[in-house]
């Protein structure tokens, strides 16, 4: 464990007890409580400060792993058409719901975007696989490939998405699936929490496996091959991490986005800056992030709660700028 | 121990780039592979590290296709450097050298520090190489490959874009691997004077084909200079400081 691991354990271990005591009611640490608190900790705001650590890990390692491989610091795992698939598979759901029996139709929304992931992950290995391999010359055509695949996946989903939208079957749908694509941990609970956790911890594992081999990435393409690195493994275990750790976020809390763009730059200057020194400390501090931003999109004084993807967004959009900024000074 | 090319034929697309090349390369000396541009030297290079997988022929490693061999033991027994690596991310010197220690998995201190050493680095080993000069990077670089411990170092052109005083400084530790450890070096180069001075062994390359081979004397001897690059030069100097004089 690196000394960025350090501080966004020990920050995320300051983090957790705050999330649980702030939101609408407060619930003072010691002294007299409200008198749901126990409920209110146990069945609210426990479930849902989990699921933000797990999205937020998950957003964080994949963004990490996202920027090693593609060896760019602009790169979000959001934009390369996994999060869009997942979403359209979600929205799809809106509309198939109402023909499905009732036990089915309650699992139908996170199920359906974890198909989309699915297929979004196995429409890149498919597309960027074939010329990831040893017999191309060099794993060149994989990399550029792979990015042009993703964000062809990422315009057809948000198409059909638009689509989706446009044909709404009714005025309520339409809101509910606006609603959603904006992402939130509102009312979300333990189902949410064991839909998304091992999945979300199976994909940082993954993603963990290829550190390495990002590493060498470091060098270019051609270096890598020659110090072992087998592009077709790579990008393999790539998607599916990207893919396992997004669709899980995508299938229960809708697009949360700018996490994987933002976290590595503030874990970067803590590290060696090797790829593999920042999936594990990305993850902690997504997990941060996101727990710290649902934590006071709950305790703003509006009418309704603003949406967490919305609010990320807000940061993220601007700090991107800010990196444009930098990147133009070649600071970056 | 040789690296040796069959039949050696490679394409890019759909256009042969090698055709038909057959050598025999050996250890404890520097191969140069010259040519004009275009001329297939920087594709036989990555076909012998294995990167390149050939259209027909093969590339063999002690007497076995290099095709055969698992990536990471073909990655530990040659090293490649390339052309124009550029650094994704600014990592200090010491990182980046020990990267040339993945294909063993392990931490490989001691050929690390070997590797800064024999190439002066141990002063900048906290550097980033973003604040390297030209000169200090391309020993960084080479310093990556050292510290794998290869058998064979094959390197692009590891010279270019480097002044004279770097230039003679990186072909010796080049030699030193060559002479003192053993190593089969393969460089490509452009320079024909530091072929003809530095290298104990020469292909030239025109068009794809493997058109003369030999000690530098004999494969760049000024008829071939002729044919091949179409330029009318003679060699000057005393042998290891010979300077190529064109006639135009």
């Amino acid at each position: 464990m690196n000394r960025a691991s350090l501080v966004f354990a020990a920050l995320l271990a300051a983090l957790v007890p705050l999330s649980l005591l702030a939101g609408r009611v407060w619930i003072a640490p010691f002294g007299e409580g409200p008198a749901n608190a126990a409920l209110i900790l146990a069945e609210l705001r426990l479930p849902r400060a989990v699921l933000g650590v797990v999205i937020g890990a998950g957003l964080g390692a994949a963004g990490a792993a996202m920027q090693g491989y593609l060896r760019n610091p602009l790169a979000d795992p959001g934009l390369f058409g996994i999060a869009p698939m997942a979403a359209l598979g979600a929205v799809a759901s809106f509309w198939l719901a109402p023909l499905l029996p009732p036990t089915v139709a309650a699992w139908s929304l996170p199920l359906l975007a974890l198909l989309g992931a699915a297929l979004g992950m196995a429409a890149l290995a498919l597309i960027a696989g074939r010329t990831a391999s040893d017999a191309a010359e060099g794993a060149g055509g994989g990399i550029a490939l792979f990015t042009l695949a993703g964000l062809m996946l990422a315009s057809l989903a948000g198409a059909l998405t638009a689509l989706a939208i446009t044909l709404a079957p009714n005025p309520f749908a339409l809101s509910e699936i606006v609603m959603w694509l904006n992402g939130a941990l509102t009312d979300r609970s333990w189902r949410e929490v064991a839909i998304a956790a091992p999945l979300t911890l199976a994909g940082i594992g993954v993603l963990a496996l290829a550190a390495r081999s990002l590493d060498a990435l470091t060098l270019g393409e051609a270096a890598a091959r020659s110090l072992g690195v087998e592009p077709r493994r790579l990008l393999f275990l790539l998607v599916a991490g990207v893919g396992l750790t997004v669709g899980a976020g995508v299938a229960v809390a809708g697009i949360i986005g700018f996490v994987g763009l933002v976290v590595p730059h503030l874990v970067r200057p803590l590290t060696d800056r090797l790829p593999s020194s920042l999936i594990l400390p990305s993850a902690l501090a997504g997990a941060c992030l996101v727990l710290a931003a649902d934590s006071i999109v709950r305790v703003l004084p509006l009418v309704t709660e603003l949406r967490l993807g919305i609010a990320l967004s807000l940061i993220g959009a601007p700090f991107f700028g800010w990196l444009l900024v930098r990147m133009r000074k070649g600071r970056i | 121990m040789t690296l040796a090319a069959e039949h050696l034929t490679l394409t890019r697309g759909r256009r042969a780039v090698v055709e038909g090349i057959t050598t025999a390369l050996e250890p404890g000396r520097i191969t140069a592979i010259v040519g004009p541009n275009g001329a297939g030297k920087s594709s036989l290079l990555l076909a012998l590290a294995g990167l390149l997988e050939p259209a027909s022929g093969s590339v063999r490693l002690d007497g076995a296709p290099l095709t055969g061999l698992a990536p990471r033991a073909r990655a530990q027994a040659i090293g490649y450097l390339p052309q124009t690596p550029d650094i994704a991310w600014d990592v200090s010197v010491a990182a980046l050298v020990a990267l040339g220690r993945l294909p063993w998995r392990d931490r490989g201190a001691q050929e690390i520090e070997a590797a800064l050493a024999a190439l002066d680095l141990g002063a900048l080993r906290d550097r980033p190489v973003s604040r390297l000069s030209g000169g200090e990077r391309a020993r960084v670089l080479l310093a990556r490959v050292l510290a794998g411990t290869p058998r064979w170092i094959l390197a692009d052109e590891p010279l270019a874009a480097l002044d004279l005083a770097h230039q003679l400084t990186l072909i010796t530790y080049l030699k030193a691997c060559a002479k003192e450890c053993g190593q089969g070096v393969v460089v490509v180069l452009h320079d024909l004077a530091l072929a003809m001075n530095h290298a104990d062994h020469v292909l030239v390359l025109h068009e794809g084909h493997l058109v003369a081979e030999g000690p530098p004397r004999i494969a760049l001897a000024p008829q071939g200079i002729a044919r091949v690059w179409g330029v009318d030069a003679q060699w000057l100097g005393e042998p290891g400081r010979m300077a190529l004089v064109s006639e135009a």
